[in-house]
């Protein structure tokens, strides 16, 4: 494998890590300040795919169907969060795990139901359609550019929410001792509604940027929400920080994985079994590295909850 | 044991008077929700088009279809058909749309004493050793359309392939298929994840590589995700696929598919009357193109229709030694089985085109004539 290549993979790498990341924040801020496990949050990010392209039908402007598709998520978040989160807040986990796989079915069928079974594309907006040269054969589109750039832009804003401001303070105590704020005077009521605001806006960012690369389809959150647990979990639940660290960890060793496992497997093996072991072994890897964060710290690497 | 061959003779009466009543029971087994529920949606399609086109009837029973959907859970499937041939006394049953599915049903419909009829699953072990003479399908062996690739790589004179699927047994069949024929180089064999959303990673593989041509078998929307991201990322070979690029895929991909090829034993623009006539039909009654599903549910009820009205009913012998027979007109044109109960037929190389505001497939070239599937010979009735 030649450094150009590697260094493509790298920026592949990247760029799926900081899409995790768009997906996984959003998760954790809510897992994190409400101890709250939302398993709808991949149903959330497929909904804004669809509420993009479902706006882009109508207007043909990629950035009002962005502005909308961002509204109408805010607009979802908030109306489950008052029909079924708020009455999970003091429940077990298990029930919340029940619950929101509820939301799940609903939201997925309801998809189904509205679109169809076959999947749906949102094009990318004009002006991020070209490509930039990486070497012989293969050009980087802009958008995926553009990913990147609202990848990072994201945890810039998120980084300075948290660390700077007043609502920030609050989710980092909240993150702490939520009922500890409470008896501090602020309203734990309206912060969590914020925090499920901004989650649910995060996860419908993430479904309107990926709408131009992936495939919209019904089930296309199942996959990615589980990566997203993966996330949270190596980087510490609850920590914008660590959700970062661990999202751009987990694209890069998933994709040089994928793209080198055969070839590393080729060393030992004949080619047919390298063939068969290689694939194998790149579909774990991703795992086998939550394992050993979790052996090493068993809280993640930037855990927000102290003990 | 008497008891039971007794109750068995009381169905098989109780399905005599049925026919007599002229109402057929049609059972249909098809992966109906869950992301590859277009397929199994658009051979259920076809199959009522041609179904209501003969005014509810074949082979002159009025026809009562019961659909089920079997969620690609082969447990599910089991249950559901063996509800059906023994709850609802299915006098035939229609299905399925995966071979790990039909795998799981095909012993409890066959024992039941119905024809198992397949509008689209054809896997090698039914098609070889283990054919029954109850079972026929109406579509391909498993490993056909991909030939069709390997034929065509070879006819191109490419030297170098590489080979892109899903790492599970449908993608090292597909990739079988193709080596069978192609007599050139496999560069490389990239298995992905099943369910893979970003193949940047493949991709960079593919252009350091440098091959003369590219094979995918990524059904679904990973498909739909490959297609997008091969044109955005303007690798620029000729790609070459089956299960792929189709119209359940083509409205997703749209431009990005265009020029891209497929294997198949169906177009739109096959030129015989039926097919015309089925095209136009089924985008008046769904609003949408159909896809060479869509084309084996109608042909599936044409066949149905034919060997209906030879055997004068669904007794399973009858109906089998009548359907082996069959040789009619449908949307591939003329339609006959070979000695393993598959068809034996014409494979072609269709390309994404645009046409009018549609993207459909069209015909490129003929690969395959009267193309019987490897594994016939294996087949002992």
């Amino acid at each position: 494998m030649s450094l150009t290549l590697l260094a493509v993979q790298a920026l592949n790498g990247l760029q799926l890590g900081l899409l995790l990341f768009l997906i996984a924040a959003g998760l954790t801020l809510v897992f994190g300040v409400m101890d709250f496990i939302n398993l709808a949050h991949g149903a959330q990010y497929m909904t804004g795919a669809y509420l993009a392209v479902f706006f882009y039908g109508h207007t043909g402007h990629f950035g009002a169907a962005l502005a909308l598709a961002l509204l109408a998520a805010l607009a979802l978040g908030l109306v489950l969060e008052a029909l079924v989160w708020r009455r999970l807040y003091d429940r077990p986990h298990l029930d919340q795990v029940l619950a929101t796989f509820g939301v799940i079915l609903i939201l997925t069928e309801g998809a189904r139901a509205l679109f169809g079974p076959s999947p749906l594309s949102l094009p990318r907006p004009e002006i991020l359609s070209g490509a930039v040269p990486l070497m012989a054969g293969l050009n980087y589109p802009v958008w995926r550019l553009a990913i990147i750039a609202a990848g990072l832009a994201a945890a810039l804003g998120l980084w300075l929410m948290v660390a700077r401001t007043r609502l920030g303070m609050q989710v980092r105590a909240g993150a702490d001792d939520a009922a500890m704020i409470g008896a501090l005077g602020v309203d734990v009521a309206r912060l969590f509604r914020a925090v499920f605001g901004l989650g649910a806006m995060l996860a419908g960012f993430a479904g309107v940027m990926a709408a131009p690369v992936l495939a919209v389809e019904p089930d296309m959150g199942d996959g990615v929400l589980i990566l997203a647990f993966v996330v949270i979990v190596i980087g510490g639940v609850g920590s914008i920080r660590g959700a970062f660290i661990a999202a751009l960890m987990v694209g890069l060793v998933d994709t040089l994985g994928r793209s080198l496992s055969t070839d590393v497997a080729r060393l030992f093996l004949s080619p047919a079994a390298a063939n068969d072991a290689g694939p194998a072994v790149a579909s774990m890897l991703v795992y086998v590295l939550m394992a050993a964060v979790l052996f090493a710290r068993p809280q993640g690497l930037f855990p927000a909850r102290a003990g | 044991m008497t008891a039971m061959k007794s109750l068995a003779l009381a169905a098989g009466l109780c399905a005599a008077t049925a026919a007599q009543a002229e109402t057929l029971d049609i059972g249909m087994l098809l992966t109906l929700s869950g992301p590859p529920a277009a397929l199994g949606q658009h051979i259920r399609n076809g199959f009522e088009l041609a179904l209501a086109e003969k005014g509810g009837k074949l082979g002159g029973f009025d026809v009562n279809l019961i659909v089920v959907d079997d969620e690609l859970k082969p447990d599910v499937a089991v249950g559901k058909a063996k509800a059906l041939v023994e709850r609802d006394g299915a006098d035939i049953v229609v299905g399925t749309v995966f071979s790990n599915v039909m795998m799981a049903v095909f012993k409890p419909v066959i024992e039941a004493g119905v024809v198992l009829v397949s509008p689209n699953a054809g896997p090698a072990p039914l098609a070889g050793k283990g054919c029954h003479p109850h079972y026929f399908n109406t579509a391909w062996q498993n490993d056909s359309n991909h030939e069709v690739l390997g034929q065509h790589a070879a006819n191109q004179g490419y030297k170098r392939i590489i080979l892109m699927a899903p790492n599970y047994q449908a993608g090292k069949d597909a990739m079988a298929g193709v080596k069978r024929y192609f007599n050139g180089e496999v560069v490389d064999e990239i298995f992905t994840q099943l369910g893979q959303l970003d193949f940047s990673a493949e991709l960079a593989r593919i252009a350091a590589a440098k091959p003369d041509a590219v094979y995918a078998f990524m059904p679904g929307g990973m498909g739909v995700n490959l297609v997008r991201q091969y044109d955005q990322a303007g690798v620029g070979l000729p790609f070459l696929s089956a299960f792929t690029v189709d119209e359940t895929t083509l409205p997703a991909t749209k431009d990005a598919a265009l020029g891209l090829y497929g294997g198949t034993q169906w177009t739109r623009d096959l030129d015989n009357p039926i097919n015309a006539a089925f095209v136009k039909g089924y985008e008046a009654a769904y609003g949408a193109a159909p896809s060479l599903y869509a084309s084996q549910g109608y042909d599936t009820a044409l066949i149905l229709d034919a060997a209906l009205t030879a055997a004068g009913g669904a007794e399973a012998d009858a109906l089998s030694a009548a359907l082996k027979a069959v040789a009619i007109p449908t949307t591939r044109g003329d339609f006959r089985f070979g000695a393993n109960n598959f068809p034996v037929q014409d494979y072609y190389l269709a390309q994404a085109v645009k046409q009018g505001d549609a993207y459909v497939m069209r015909k490129v070239a003929t690969i395959f004539e009267d193309h019987a599937d490897a594994y016939a010979a294996a087949c002992k009735m």
